[in-house]
C-alpha cells in the first residue's frame, strides 16, 4: 500500500468532475421538487440522456450537440411522465418507478452496437490567469465546461427561486397548489415545465457520465447516480447552495475510494465500491430534519 | 374539451378492465417497436404471448414460466402489503440477494454433511431471516430517523450487491473450483438442492412457497384485521391513526414481510435454478415483481396472474431472441411500457371522461 501515490491537488480536482453529473440532475430535480411533483425517474432520464448524447456525439462528432441531444432526450422522457402525472393523474412513486425501469430498457436497446466504442473527447479549458494559480488552479479552474455549466446552474437556480417572480410562482404552487390555482396560476402548466427541465438537467448528468467521466457507453452505467441525485435533494433540504455540499461530500467519497483501490489498500475492492451508498444512507439519517414543499408528490385536479 | 370527473365510487368494472387493456396497448406499441427494429411484428408478438404455452417447444417452456414465475409472485405479494400501506420497499432485490447469500452460506457451512431434513429448513429460515435483516435497516431508518424508505431501500440494493461479489470471491468461493470465481454449486447437493418436486412440470418449493403466500396474504387481506389496517393506512392515515393502528409498527411489519418473501425468493432461486452464488446471480425479479404487484392491483390472485403474464414475457423474450433475434432489451422495454399504460389506463378507475366544457 502506497498512500503516497494519491496527490490531494488531483483528488480534489477529480471530486469536482465525480459530483458533477450528481449537481446537474440533482439541480434539475430540486425544481421539480419545489414544483411539488417527486420524479423518481431521475436514473431513468439519466441513462436516457447518457446513450442520446452519446449517439450524437458519436455521429457528429461534437460533445456540445451530444449534450444538446441528451437534455433533449431527458426532457422527451420526462414528458412521458408529466402527462400521466399531471393528466392522466396517477401515482407519481409508481410512475417514477415506471420511467426508471422504461429508461433503462430503452437506453440498452438504443445503445446496441454503441458498446466499447470511445466517445470523442471534451476538452478541458484552462482559464487564463487563474488557472496558474498554484493548488487553487489545477482543482477550481481547469476543467471541461460542463463543470462550471453545474456551478452556473446552481447560482442560477438560487437567484430564480430567490428573487424572480416565476421562482415564487413555482414555490407556490410547490406549497399549496389549491391556492396556487385560486390565485388564476395554471398548476398544471408550470409543473409540466418544471418536470421538463428536471428531464433535461438529469440528461445532461447522464451525458456526463457516457462522454466525459468514463467515457464510453454500457448498460446501466449510470448505477445509481440517479438515485444518490434524489437523495442530494432531500439532504439539501430543497435548498441549491447545499445541494452543492451533498454533491461535494459524495464526490469525495467516491473518488477517496477510487483512489484507495489504485493505492492498494488492505480493503476488498467490493467494500471500498459500497462506500459512495453507504455514505449516501449516512447523510439522508444524518440530515432529515428539512421540511419538504407543501404539494410534494400529490396530486393535483381542479374540479373546476 | 375533454375534462376528467371524479367518481364517487371508483368503477370495478375499471379495476379489471384496466390491466387486460394495458396489455393490449402494450402488444399494439410494442408490435409497432418491433417492427421499427425491422422484425415481423405479429410473429413477435405471438412468439412472446402464444409460443411458450403452445407453440412446438411449449413442453420444455411450460415449466420454465412456473420456475420464474414462482419469485415475481412471492416477491409481489410482500411488496403488496407495503404499497397498500403506503410503504414504498423498492429494493427487494437486495433483500433477495441477501436472503440468497444468507441461505447459500447456511447450506454451505454443512458442506459435506447429508441432512437434508435438517439443513433445508435451515436454510429457508436464513433466507427469510436474512432478507427482513436487510428490509428492517430502512424500516428502522424510517421509524427512527424519518429517512426516506424509498432511497434507503434502494441504496442497499447497490451495497447487497457488491457483498454478493465479494461472498463469491472470498468466503463462499469453492474451494474444489481452481479458484475461479463462485461457491460451490447448491443444487448438486442433495442436502440443500430445491430441485423439481415432480419431474419436468416446474413446480418445485419456491412455487409452492409462492402459492401458499398467496392464499394466506388472500385470507390476511380479505379476513384478518392486520389487513384491515394494512388497507385503512393506505387510503387515510389519519383515520388508520385515531382507530389505534400503530403508524411504526404498520412500517415495520410491512417492511419485514416485503423484506422475508422477497429473501425467501432468493433462497429458492440461489438453491434450484441459479445453484451457486456468483457475481451476478441476481437477474432483477426483484425490479420486475414491482411491476407485478402493480399490475396484478396488489390484489393476491391478480398478482399470481400477473406473475405468470411476466414470467411468459421472459420467456417468450428468450424465444424471440433465438428465432427472430430480437434484443434482449426489447424485452426490458416491453415490461416497463406495461406498467406505463397501466398507470394511464388506471385514471379511468377513479375518473370518468366529460365531453364538452363542464359549468
Amino acid at each position: 500500500m502506497d498512500f503516497s501515490s494519491i496527490n490531494p491537488i488531483l483528488l480534489l480536482a477529480s471530486l469536482m468532475v465525480a459530483a458533477t453529473p450528481i449537481i446537474l440532475a440533482a439541480a434539475g430535480e430540486l425544481i421539480v421538487e419545489r414544483a411539488g411533483v417527486l420524479n423518481l425517474g431521475v436514473e431513468g432520464m439519466m441513462i436516457t440522456g447518457a446513450i442520446t448524447g452519446f449517439i450524437a456525439t458519436v455521429t457528429t462528432g461534437s460533445p456540445w450537440i451530444g449534450f444538446a441531444a441528451a437534455a433533449v432526450g431527458g426532457a422527451g422522457l420526462s414528458l412521458l411522465f408529466g402527462f400521466l402525472t399531471q393528466f392522466l393523474l396517477s401515482n407519481q412513486v409508481a410512475t417514477g418507478l415506471a420511467l426508471t425501469l422504461f429508461g433503462l430498457g430503452l437506453s440498452a436497446l438504443l445503445g446496441q452496437g454503441y458498446n466499447g466504442i470511445k466517445a470523442p473527447e471534451f476538452p478541458k479549458i484552462d482559464i487564463p490567469v487563474i488557472s496558474d494559480i498554484p493548488v487553487l488552479g489545477p482543482i477550481l479552474f481547469s476543467h471541461d465546461p460542463m463543470v462550471y455549466v453545474g456551478l452556473g446552474l446552481i447560482a442560477g437556480i438560487w437567484y430564480f427561486l430567490k428573487y424572480s417572480r416565476a421562482g415564487l410562482v413555482l414555490r407556490a404552487v410547490g406549497e399549496n397548489h389549491e391556492a396556487a390555482h385560486a390565485l388564476g396560476y395554471h398548476v398544471i402548466r408550470i409543473r409540466i415545465l418544471a418536470i421538463m427541465f428536471g428531464g433535461a438537467c438529469a440528461g445532461l448528468g447522464g451525458a456526463y457520465i457516457s462522454l466525459v467521466r468514463v467515457p464510453q457507453w454500457t448498460d446501466g452505467m449510470t448505477a445509481g447516480a440517479g438515485w444518490i441525485a434524489l437523495a442530494i435533494v432531500v439532504f439539501a433540504s430543497w435548498r441549491p447552495w447545499r445541494l452543492l455540499i451533498g454533491a461535494y461530500l459524495f464526490g469525495g467519497v467516491t473518488v477517496l475510494q477510487l483512489n484507495l483501490q489504485a493505492a492498494g489498500i488492505a480493503i476488498p475492492v467490493e467494500y471500498l465500491a459500497m462506500s459512495p451508498y453507504i455514505a449516501t444512507i449516512l447523510v439522508l439519517v444524518l440530515m432529515s430534519a428539512g421540511r419538504a414543499p407543501g404539494s410534494l408528490g400529490k396530486i393535483f385536479h381542479a374540479s373546476r | 374539451m375533454l375534462t376528467l370527473e371524479k367518481r364517487p365510487q371508483p368503477s370495478k368494472a375499471w379495476v379489471y378492465a384496466a390491466p387486460i387493456l394495458a396489455v393490449v396497448i402494450t402488444m399494439i406499441v410494442g408490435g409497432a417497436v418491433f417492427a421499427l427494429l425491422g422484425k415481423p411484428p405479429l410473429e413477435a408478438i405471438r412468439t412472446i404471448f402464444y409460443d411458450p404455452i403452445f407453440g412446438e417447444f411449449a413442453s420444455y417452456s411450460r415449466p420454465q414460466l412456473l420456475i420464474k414465475a414462482g419469485p415475481l409472485i412471492l416477491i409481489a405479494i410482500g411488496l403488496s402489503f407495503g404499497f397498500r400501506a403506503g410503504i414504498w420497499n423498492i429494493g427487494a432485490e437486495g433483500q433477495y440477494i441477501i436472503g440468497a447469500l444468507a441461505a447459500a452460506g447456511t447450506g454451505l457451512a454443512f458442506y459435506p454433511m447429508e441432512a437434508r431434513w435438517l439443513i433445508f429448513p435451515l436454510m429457508i429460515i436464513a433466507g427469510l431471516a436474512g432478507g427482513m435483516l436487510w428490509a428492517a435497516i430502512p424500516a428502522f431508518l424510517r421509524i427512527r430517523f424519518k429517512t426516506n424508505e424509498i432511497l434507503v431501500s434502494l441504496m442497499l440494493v447497490y451495497v447487497a450487491e457488491a457483498i454478493q461479489a465479494s461472498m463469491a470471491l472470498s468466503l463462499l468461493r469453492n474451494p474444489d473450483g481452481h479458484g475461479f470465481p463462485g461457491s460451490r454449486n447448491l443444487s448438486q447437493y442433495s442436502s440443500s438442492a430445491n430441485l423439481e418436486l415432480i419431474s419436468n412440470s416446474g413446480i418445485h418449493w419456491g412455487v409452492l412457497a409462492a402459492v401458499t403466500a398467496v392464499v394466506f396474504a388472500y385470507f390476511i387481506l380479505a379476513r384478518h384485521r392486520f389487513g384491515f389496517d394494512v388497507r385503512l393506512a393506505g387510503q387515510s392515515p389519519r383515520a388508520a391513526g385515531f382507530a389505534g393502528v400503530d403508524a411504526g409498527r404498520m412500517i415495520f411489519i410491512c417492511m419485514l414481510i416485503s423484506g422475508g418473501l422477497a429473501g425467501a425468493a432468493g433462497m429458492f432461486e440461489i438453491a434450484g435454478p441459479a445453484g451457486r452464488v456468483s457475481i451476478d446471480f441476481n437477474v432483477g425479479y426483484g425490479f420486475t415483481a414491482i411491476i407485478v404487484a402493480f399490475l396484478g392491483r396488489l390484489h393476491p390472485v391478480g398478482i399470481l396472474i400477473a406473475g405468470l403474464l411476466m414470467a411468459l414475457t421472459y420467456i417468450g423474450g428468450e424465444l424471440a431472441q433465438l428465432s427472430l433475434g430480437l434484443p434482449d432489451a426489447a424485452i426490458q422495454l416491453f415490461q416497463g411500457m406495461l406498467l406505463f399504460f397501466l398507470l394511464a389506463v388506471d385514471v379511468m378507475t377513479s375518473y370518468r371522461i366529460r365531453f364538452g366544457k363542464t359549468e
